[in-house]
């Protein structure tokens, strides 16, 4: 048999048919569904009398326009057309007779925290969502990428998706990282050095030791991001590390199952000699800090760097440069660690889990969030913020003065009422510094959630190793 | 879904790379939970003043644009979140082409979903084309999906390449789910072999 790659291995597991063009019908093991981009397609189901087909293998959460604020449970928090897309869920969930976790449930949270969390995703398996971000379930060697809402009816109804293979791309970090460099870093600087159409038409599976070191979610947030370079997918090969994080999870196979599972998903790794179409090697030790400068994931640097000039850039990207400039309110040359910000935002998918609460809150521990700053913590799931209280980081959050919220997606993309004013800066720990992406006007810059604590204290860029 | 076979229109210049989805439709406009309506808040914040007052600079709201069908935008259109209500808002407004160098990927699937095509020329060609509709009013762009060419106002033609599956549900408008449910019997039989060798799915 020819050597395959993961991405291949998974791929053939799942396809129910395949046209002569090389167009199949690709077998989906899991749909996750929230609020958003599922209403359509559940009236779309309604309108034909069609059925969930695998009511048992599609689960559904409220997760992006769920206010995060403690009062929550009091529907006037939400404006009238969010709370009609909630109960609209809450309806449609009940009515197809999906799995649920409504906003009441301590299970609630992001889509793509809570399926790892409660055992849903599991490597080998072909995982979709209505959201660009399902990437993130590929860090246990599932695949996992975002659909559109046609497309989520399409999987409700037939449990298949029309496909095409993507190509295949390797993204290799050797190494070790230095202190003080996280998966956040890894995963930005991934991004600026391919582009944000690097990946496209690509699944990339990452390798090499400085992934292999990262947690489960460390290597959650690397996949996260794949989308963010353009990839359908990102994929890790599961190891002892996924097999550990998934026992005994609620929906975890158990018993003689999780034996044969285990048997299998041995075999989920590259052979050696696969072709990979495009292979992106970088140093681990050459990966700093880094924070976004402008208003697309790929304008990324190390934290000790100067903005940039338009002129620096060629093609499109020049005008691109003078807008993000001129949005972001900087001047090129000057420091980034001289950027003052107004706004922290911790959370969300891509930095919402329990070891990014401990890493900001080993950071601000002891500290107070510079004066006049407002700073929010949004823990990924109820779960992660239970396990945050019970570990006393959430008390060390709210004695450096930030607000301890709810579970939600929060001001990753501010549908909620967490949004940044036009012309406020914010140091997020999200996915999208994108105009307007975080409030109108509002001007976003990535980064990891320690440089963000680190941030929050200082009032302006910091280079977190300053600070341990 | 409304069929695509030709189209002859305005096309508006888009030149800015990167174009993503926030940008086409702005997330306080997800809230909806119907499909039709969007296409006035089609690039709502570059297209309107905080105030709704239209930014006369951007090019849907110059008049030579206001009617365009067509756009031609810089590289990789369409990034970013995964929203159908980016196609939605572009169908309503009347946009039924998008023409660039290259499109995201959940982006350009869902066009093909909505009656809309996505055309991917090479550097050159995007950059006469934007050039000529630039002219604005006055070049009409033609896309013949049957024949696969865009011609632009001086008569210079390009060829495009395009799935067949894609072309073939494009020109007929076909539904998916429907084609789909007429393998059902695949499906089945997938389902009761997987249920045997991965039953912990
Ligand atoms: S946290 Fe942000 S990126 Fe993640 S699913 Fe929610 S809105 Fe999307």
């Amino acid at each position: 048999m020819t050597a395959r790659t993961l991405y291949d291995k998974i791929w053939d597991a799942h396809v129910v048919h395949q046209d002569a063009d090389g167009t199949c019908l690709l077998y989906i093991d899991r749909h996750l569904v929230h609020e958003v981009t599922s209403p359509q397609a559940f009236e779309g189901l309604r309108m034909t009398g069609r059925k969930v087909r695998a009511p048992e293998k599609t689960i559904a959460v409220p997760d992006h326009n769920v206010p995060t604020t403690l009062d929550r449970a009091n529907a006037a928090t939400m404006t009238e057309e969010s709370r009609i897309q909630v109960e609209a869920l809450d309806k449609n969930a009940k009515e197809f007779g999906v799995h649920y976790y409504p906003v009441t449930d301590v299970r609630q949270g992001i889509v793509h925290i809570v399926g790892p969390e409660q055992g849903w995703t599991l490597p080998g398996m072909t995982v979709v969502c209505g959201d660009s971000h399902t990437a993130t379930h590929g860090a246990f060697g599932a695949l996992a990428h975002g659909i559109g809402t046609s497309e989520v009816e399409h999987v409700l109804a037939t449990q298949t998706l029309i496909q095409k293979k993507s190509k295949n791309m390797k993204v290799e970090i050797t190494g070790k990282l230095r202190p003080g460099v996280t998966a956040k870093d890894i995963t930005l600087s991934v991004i600026g050095a391919t582009g944000t159409a690097g990946g496209t038409g690509y699944v990339i599976e990452y390798c090499g030791e400085a992934i292999r070191d990262l947690s489960m979610e460390g290597r959650m947030t690397v996949c996260n991001m794949a989308i963010e370079g353009g990839a359908r997918a990102g994929l890790i090969a599961p190891d002892e590390k996924t097999f550990a994080y998934v026992m005994g999870r609620p929906h975890a196979p158990k018993g003689a199952q999780w034996e044969a599972a285990l048997t299998w998903w041995k075999t989920l790794f590259t052979d050696e000699g696969a072709h990979f179409d495009k292979v992106v090697v970088l140093k681990g030790e050459d990966i700093a800090p880094v924070v976004t400068w402008g208003t697309s994931p790929e304008d990324v640097l190390p934290i000790t760097g100067t903005v940039p000039a338009a002129s620096d850039f060629t093609g499109g990207k020049v005008e691109a440069a003078q807008r993000s400039l001129d949005y972001m309110g900087l001047t090129p040359g000057m420091k980034l660690e001289d950027i003052k910000i107004d706004t922290v935002f911790i959370g969300s998918c891509t930095n919402g889990r329990i070891e990014d609460l401990r890493a900001a809150a080993a950071i601000l521990k002891g500290k107070k969030i510079k004066d006049g700053m407002r700073a929010m913590v949004v823990p990924g799931s109820g779960l992660v913020r239970a396990q945050a209280e019970e570990e006393g980081l959430a008390q060390i959050f709210i004695d450096a003065g930030f607000e301890w919220r709810l579970a939600g997606c929060s001001m990753c993309l501010a549908m909620n009422p967490d949004q940044l004013a036009p012309g406020e800066r914010c140091a997020a720990t999200s996915n999208r510094n994108f105009e307007g992406r975080q409030g109108r006007g509002g001007r976003t810059h990535l980064m990891s959630p320690a440089m963000a604590a680190a941030a929050a204290v200082t009032g302006h860029l910091t280079d977190v190793r300053e600070m341990m | 879904m409304d069929k695509f076979t030709t189209l002859t229109g305005i096309a508006a210049p888009m030149p800015l790379v990167n174009i993503d989805t926030d940008m086409i439709i702005p997330k306080q406009f997800l809230k909806t939970i119907k499909r039709s309506g969007l296409g006035k808040n089609l690039f709502d914040e570059m297209r309107y003043n905080a105030d709704g007052s239209e930014i006369p600079d951007f090019v849907l709201n110059q008049p030579a644009y206001r009617k365009a069908e067509i756009i031609v935008a810089g590289d990789n259109f369409g990034c970013g979140s995964s929203r159908e209500h980016a196609p939605w808002a572009l169908l309503d407004f009347g946009i039924r082409c998008v023409i660039s160098t290259s499109f995201a990927d959940i982006f350009f699937s869902n066009c093909f979903k909505n009656g809309i095509l996505p055309v991917v020329l090479p550097p050159e060609a995007v950059a006469h084309l934007m050039e000529d509709a630039k002219k604005g009013a006055n070049a009409r762009i033609t896309v013949d999906l049957e024949a696969q060419t865009v011609t632009a106002s001086d008569g210079e033609t390009y060829s495009f390449d395009i799935d067949p599956f894609k072309k073939h549900c494009l020109l007929n408008g076909l539904d998916d789910i429907g084609l789909t449910l007429e393998k059902v019997s695949s499906i089945d039989s997938f389902e009761a072999q997987a249920s045997l060798s991965r039953p912990w799915v």
